[in-house]
């Protein structure tokens, strides 16, 4: 009971201030002030025509998406390198990738951006997206190398006996057997871009991505109740692919596109058809 | 290569001459292959041919280079030396893809994400025929394995000698020259296992103009059923090569006539024999004809349709006798423990073994 307790009372410190800044969002007084006066949308309306909110908006739809398509692509590639082959150095690869998450993003920002401005490179959306993709790969990776290790190694082979080369088994049965985990970490690749703040402070120059604006403006006290509504908006674009992810790699994990309900008489087997 | 077109209807393939067979060569032919795993030779400079048509069994027990030889054959795995030949034409680098047979798993290995029909219909998808054709194609395999009526399922929604059936169709669908099978009925329960056994070797019957067989197993019971031929493994190296019943009936060493069957060893003169237990008559302590040995009944199992008896001689030796039922009921099998009996054989089914090749095998 009391571990109960105590596991209740640490969920609320974590996630009730979260809960205190989205109703915020609906704060019909420029002043923020608790209790809150009453509940109001006006602040979304005016936010939304903030031109640089549009702006910041975009600049981090456009990183997030690039940052996790080159992790998409990426991260696959490394998972069948170190799932496929042996190789010098295949346990270091593991390492590289996964660093850095790990490393403080201070640091990955400011080699970064030492790396930017020793060879003269221009700040732009490309340098953003590469700060974001060192990051992004390893969630990509750790999904599709963790399906691929639960996959039968004798699918690939069966396709390759029955006469498909390698494109086609990639194709046909590698693709299919990998996309829910690619997709999930390609989910949890945007989460990640979307909400970053350190790194790309480094690599953004005098670009505002939404998470950099919204930390400008606390920061000066202009413009709280829009920041209030961004905020709200980043938790949610956050929340919902992690989410998403989860519901993706649970169960088999296998895509049920056009499966049909079993045929009466035929059992599906344990962990088959739960999903709906 | 025989012509096997979707579009020719009435006129039945033409079944090649021993002459023409003769000159394409063997289906198989591994010369001194190779294959090292680390420390590990799993196939050790193995030699053998498999005639064109004929059920060939490889047959040994884990570990002793089978599913390497059999690996080796499809392509997925490169010989460290050695040649493999399909039908004449040398394929050692060939990737499996360009190879003209097809593979049934172990573990079956169909497509979860596919059903039954897109699964046998995989080898002629991407080979680029049609969808008509190749529904049609389908179709028949799977007539042919006696599956019909599952196109629309899943894998998971099939029992498990289903699959096995439905993993055999996706291979035969694509008329291969040479069909590898990796102890497909491992996984079936023992009266399923035998009647595919039984099915398969139809099968096999029905197709052995142009498809080729080569099976797989540790079990000693579906290789002597199914098989033409039998090659029995052990430690990567081939022990002796025959049909069933020069495998049975004359072992060359200890370890044939040990794996294959019950083996009784008698030595004599400094020579080693062997006698199949069913081979040996059992008579009573009076009946002394030309007994060849006489001993105790030391243990009885009463099996059923036929009763085994383990009998020490006065040699020391032990022998196993296996007798019908024919008017022995359990109770008198039974009475059979502690008593005094001969033993008689003919000397046509005694079979001499090498015994220094035993010798150099196991130091």
């Amino acid at each position: 009971m009391a571990f109960a307790a105590w596991a209740v009372l640490i969920m609320l410190f974590l996630f009730f201030p979260i809960v205190i800044i989205m109703l915020y969002a609906f704060n019909p007084s420029n002043v923020q002030s608790w209790p809150l006066s009453g509940l109001s949308t006006r602040w979304f309306s005016s936010t939304w025509h903030n031109t640089e909110v549009r702006q910041a908006l975009w600049l981090s739809v456009r990183a997030g998406l690039l940052a996790t398509a080159i992790a998409m692509i990426l991260g696959t590639m490394a998972a069948f390198a170190v799932d496929r082959f042996r190789f010098f150095g295949r346990e270091a690869v593991s390492l590289v990738l996964v660093l850095p998450i790990a490393l403080p993003g201070i640091i990955t920002g400011m080699a970064l951006n030492s790396f930017i401005s020793f060879n003269s490179l221009t700040f732009s959306l490309l340098t953003i997206v590469i700060g974001h993709a060192t990051f992004c790969i390893v969630t990509v990776y750790n999904n599709v190398l963790a399906r691929l290790r639960r996959t039968q190694s004798s699918l690939m082979e069966a396709s390759m006996d029955l006469g498909a080369d390698g494109w086609q088994t990639f194709r046909f049965v590698t693709l299919p057997m990998i996309a829910t985990a690619l997709v999930a970490g390609g989910l949890l690749a945007f989460a990640l871009s979307f909400d970053e703040i350190v790194v790309t402070t480094f690599t953004a120059g005098a670009q505002n991505t939404l998470p950099i604006w919204v930390f400008a403006h606390i920061r000066n006290g202009q413009q709280l109740p829009q920041v209030n509504v961004v905020v709200l908006f980043v938790i949610l674009v956050s929340l919902i692919p992690v989410a998403l992810a989860q519901r993706l790699t649970r169960d088999t994990g296998m895509l049920r596109s056009g499966a049909r309900t079993p045929a009466a008489g035929a059992a599906p087997a344990i962990g088959a058809g739960s999903a709906p | 290569m025989v012509s096997s077109s979707g579009t020719s209807v009435a006129v039945p393939s033409p079944r090649p001459s021993t002459a023409e067979r003769a000159a394409e060569g063997p289906a198989v032919r591994l010369n001194e292959v190779r294959k090292v795993y680390g420390d590990v030779v799993a196939v050790d400079r193995l030699s053998l041919e498999v005639v064109a048509g004929e059920f060939f069994t490889m047959l040994g027990p884990s570990g002793s280079g089978k599913t390497t030889t059999l690996r080796v054959i499809a392509g997925f795995e490169l010989p460290d030396s050695g040649t493999v030949e399909l039908h004449g034409s040398d394929v050692t680098r060939s990737p499996p893809y360009e190879r003209p047979v097809n593979t049934v798993f172990q573990d079956y290995a169909l497509f979860p994400h596919m059903n039954v029909l897109d699964n046998v219909a995989y080898g002629l998808r991407v080979k680029g025929i049609g969808k008509r054709e190749r529904r049609q194609r389908a179709s028949e395999a799977l007539e042919m394995v006696r599956l019909p009526g599952v196109e629309g399922r899943r894998p998971i929604q099939l029992s498990g000698g289903q699959r096995q059936r439905v993993a055999l169709a996706r291979a035969i669908v694509n008329r291969p020259r040479v069909l590898l099978l990796d102890e497909p009925l491992g996984a079936l329960d023992l009266k399923l296992r035998q009647a595919m056994q039984l099915e398969l070797k139809s099968i096999q019957r029905e197709l052995s103009e142009r498809i080729t067989f080569v099976y797989v197993t540790h079990d000693q019971d579906a290789a002597l059923t199914m098989s033409d031929r039998i090659a029995v493994f052990s430690d990567g190296r081939l022990e002796q090569v025959g049909t069933p019943g020069e495998i049975y009936e004359s072992p060359v060493n200890e370890f044939v006539a040990g794996f294959v069957g019950t083996s009784n060893l008698i030595q004599r003169d400094g020579r080693c024999y062997t006698v199949r237990p069913e081979k040996i008559r059992l008579l009573g302590e009076a009946e002394a004809d030309s007994a060849d040995a006489a001993g105790i009944v030391r243990e009885v199992a009463y099996l059923g349709s036929v009763t085994r008896y383990v009998v020490e001689l006065e040699s020391g030796e032990t022998l196993v006798v296996v007798r019908q039922n024919l008017d022995m009921s359990a109770s008198s099998a039974m009475q059979q423990r502690g008593r005094r009996v001969r033993l008689a054989w003919r000397e046509e089914d005694e079979s001499e073994l090498d015994i220094n090749k035993q010798e150099e095998r196991n130091p």
